[in-house]
């Protein structure tokens, strides 16, 4: 009888409008807070940051990215992994060009960046739709990639082709480069993911997110409602390239450190975002983190399970995983196709009911 | 006949406005297809009018030809005395023109009040900025345009369902919570396309119930379809009556029952 709205009155349409409305998922996430920045800080190490935290933050701002266009405005991308590369060579190019600048500026000037490239090749989306779109964004993928690895001028004119991330401080801490520690490359990526999250929840939860989900459920009625079509399917690409450019400038800058564009963000990483996003479930923010922390910790266990405990070969551990990653998104679609959003929705609808089944 | 500017009572006492949206010699073909054949009438301010016709007729046609959706070969449209310029359907919204649809055009990802809400989208200007952080404007609209809304959810009685999800309604409650987006939009013209089809006897009775309310309380001009003669003749002040694309009739419902060529395209004579 802990959960539930009942003797939980809002008398108020502001009070109703909250992002969390019931009391105890409120508490729930002031303690989800508590915990990541007051507690994990000082109880992580170089493997739990680098093998977990940092992908998991870094990617949850990628499906939040991809959530908005996909799942919120219903434009399909293949791609994020493309878009994440402008964020991480526009990180590259602030840095080393101004290099007296905050980092945290440049990684949301990297945001921007990529929120205009977004806006360029959503371009197509107004003429459109579906399958046809997913190829023209495909093509995007592929055509960034070229570019970053075709013209000297992105990588500094490198002898290797590649880009490295230089030491930079934030508060007098280096958080890129090889002295940074991990507490605190973790608690800054943990500051960037709060922010997007919340203003991805605030966006999808006014009247920008209703106009992205007019658009998604059924185009023409949107439009005879006065929902501008222009206007709502760029914005949602602008959003979304904002925030996966910012992922992208982050996995460059904070996590890797060294960049080879096609390895990093070739076409495997559009669709292990969208295989997020499909898994979390589409349309729900928190579904975005469900997701990612999904897809990152599930090689993980299974590497410590065929190896640690098992005692295999690595080499056929990575094989198997890919199996069974593969097998459970199959399973997953089949299944439950709203994702894991949906599957803590129906347990929460059980656990207000409880003790009591009616 | 009466002037256009000018107003008069009806028969049961009811004040009609001036002209608000004139039809002019409208023609509109699909291909090979004429929909609608050089068809001229007018809405009064304030009037109920109602568009009948057997199946086929040209009925949705033209109502997407007054809410500016298509674009007529030949003719011209105006409202409130300008000739209607060539806009597109996002536009209309804001020119205070609402619409429901034949088949029901909802959100269905959204809950009621998300898909009522939307209806007040273009009343909603906070900028991105605003929004993303959820102060000032952005926040004073929301709570605003919700206290709107919720007005409406009241009038159509759908409070007990504003947080379920649309997809999960029967079908006459989505045809109200249509009305609902509709209306909360607070249009000066309301388009309806057969709002009572395929509702059951109780279900008919509130929706002509909602939509003479509507009319009486907002003041809304309403343009509807619908085929139930008997609902026409309660709600309607004047009456247009197609077939084949043509106008074969118009006037009171009085009229329009004694008109000898609607008698015929209703008891199907032939056409030769
Ligand atoms: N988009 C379109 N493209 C081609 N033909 C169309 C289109 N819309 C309507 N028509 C044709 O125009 C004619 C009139 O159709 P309309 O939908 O306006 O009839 P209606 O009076 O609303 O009929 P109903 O009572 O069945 O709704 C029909 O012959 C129809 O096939
Ligand atoms: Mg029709």
């Amino acid at each position: 009888m802990l959960y539930r709205e009942a003797g939980d009155f809002k008398t108020t349409y502001r009070e109703d409008n909250q992002t969390f409305p019931i009391k105890f998922d409120r508490y729930r996430y002031y303690a989800v807070l508590a915990v990541a920045f007051l507690l994990i800080p000082f109880l992580i190490n170089d493997y739990w940051v680098n093998a977990i935290f940092l992908p998991f933050l870094i990617y949850s701002i990628a499906a939040i990215g991809l959530n908005i266009l996909v799942g919120y405005c219903g434009q399909v991308s293949l791609g994020s992994g493309g878009f994440m590369a402008v964020g991480a060579y526009a990180v590259y190019k602030l840095m080393t060009a101004f290099p007296d600048v905050s980092i945290m500026i440049h990684v949301f000037l990297a945001g921007a960046i990529t929120a205009g490239v977004g806006v360029l090749f959503g371009l197509p989306s107004l003429r459109i739709k579906g399958f046809y779109l997913a190829v023209a964004t495909l093509a995007a993928q592929f055509f960034l990639v070229w570019i970053f690895n075709r013209v000297p001028w992105f990588y500094n004119y490198s002898a290797s082709g590649q880009i490295n991330a230089p030491e930079r401080e934030f508060f007098g801490v280096a958080v890129t480069g090889a002295n940074a520690d991990s507490w605190a490359t973790y608690v800054f990526c943990l500051i960037i993911l709060t922010f997007c999250g919340i203003v991805a929840r605030n966006l999808t939860r006014g009247a920008m997110g209703r106009k992205w989900m007019a658009i998604r459920d059924m185009d023409i009625a949107a439009e005879i409602i006065g929902v501008n079509p222009l206007n709502a399917k760029l914005s949602a690409f602008a959003i979304s390239s904002f925030f996966i450019g910012i992922s992208g400038a982050l996995f460059f800058s904070v996590y890797l450190g060294a960049v080879e564009v096609g390895e990093a963000f070739g076409i495997n990483k559009s669709f292990l975002i969208l295989f997020m996003i499909i898994i979390g479930g589409l349309g729900s923010i928190f579904g975005s983190f469900a997701g990612a922390a999904f897809l990152v910790l599930l090689p993980v266990l299974l590497k410590n399970l065929f190896v640690a405990g098992l005692g295999w070969q690595p080499d056929l551990a990575t094989h198997l995983e890919f199996m069974i990653v593969g097998g459970l998104i199959i399973l997953f679609l089949v299944v439950e196709p709203h994702g894991i959003a949906q599957i803590w929705r129906l347990a929460k609808e059980k656990l207000r009911l409880w003790p009591f089944p009616h | 006949m009466l002037d256009q500017a000018e107003a008069y009572l009806t028969a049961d006492g009811r004040q009609i406005g001036p002209v608000v949206m004139e039809m002019k010699n409208i023609t509109l073909r699909f291909g090979g297809v004429e929909a609608i054949k050089d068809i001229s009438f007018d809405i009064r301010e304030g009037e109920i009018r109602a568009i009948i016709g057997p199946n086929g007729a040209g009925k949705s046609s033209m109502l997407n030809v007054i809410s500016g959706f298509y674009v007529p070969q030949e003719g011209e449209v105006f409202y409130k005395g300008e000739p209607r310029a060539h806009m597109k359907p996002y536009e209309v919204a804001r020119q205070g023109i609402a619409r429901t649809f034949q088949n029901i055009a909802l959100f269905e990802g959204m809950s009621v009040l998300d898909n009522v809400m939307t209806g007040r989208l273009i009343h909603m200007k906070a900028n991105l900025f605003s929004q993303a952080l959820w102060r000032g404007k952005a926040e004073h609209e929301e709570i605003a345009n919700r206290e709107v809304a919720e007005k409406i959810i009241d009038f159509l009685e759908i409070q007990a369902i504003r947080k379920t999800s649309v997809s999960r309604l029967p079908y006459g409650l989505k045809k109200r919570v249509e009305l609902a987006r509709a209306l909360v939009a607070e249009p000066s013209l309301l388009l309806l396309d057969e709002p009572m089809a395929g509702m059951n006897v109780e279900e008919k009775e509130d929706m002509s119930r909602f939509i003479l309310d509507v009319n009486d309380e907002f003041g809304t001009t309403i343009a509807l379809i619908e085929h139930d003669m008997g609902v026409v003749m309660d709600l309607s002040d004047r009456v247009v009556v197609m077939d084949y694309g043509k106008k074969i009739g118009d006037g009171t419902p009085d009229e329009v029952r004694n008109n000898q060529d609607v008698i015929d395209a209703y008891l199907g004579v032939s056409h030769d």
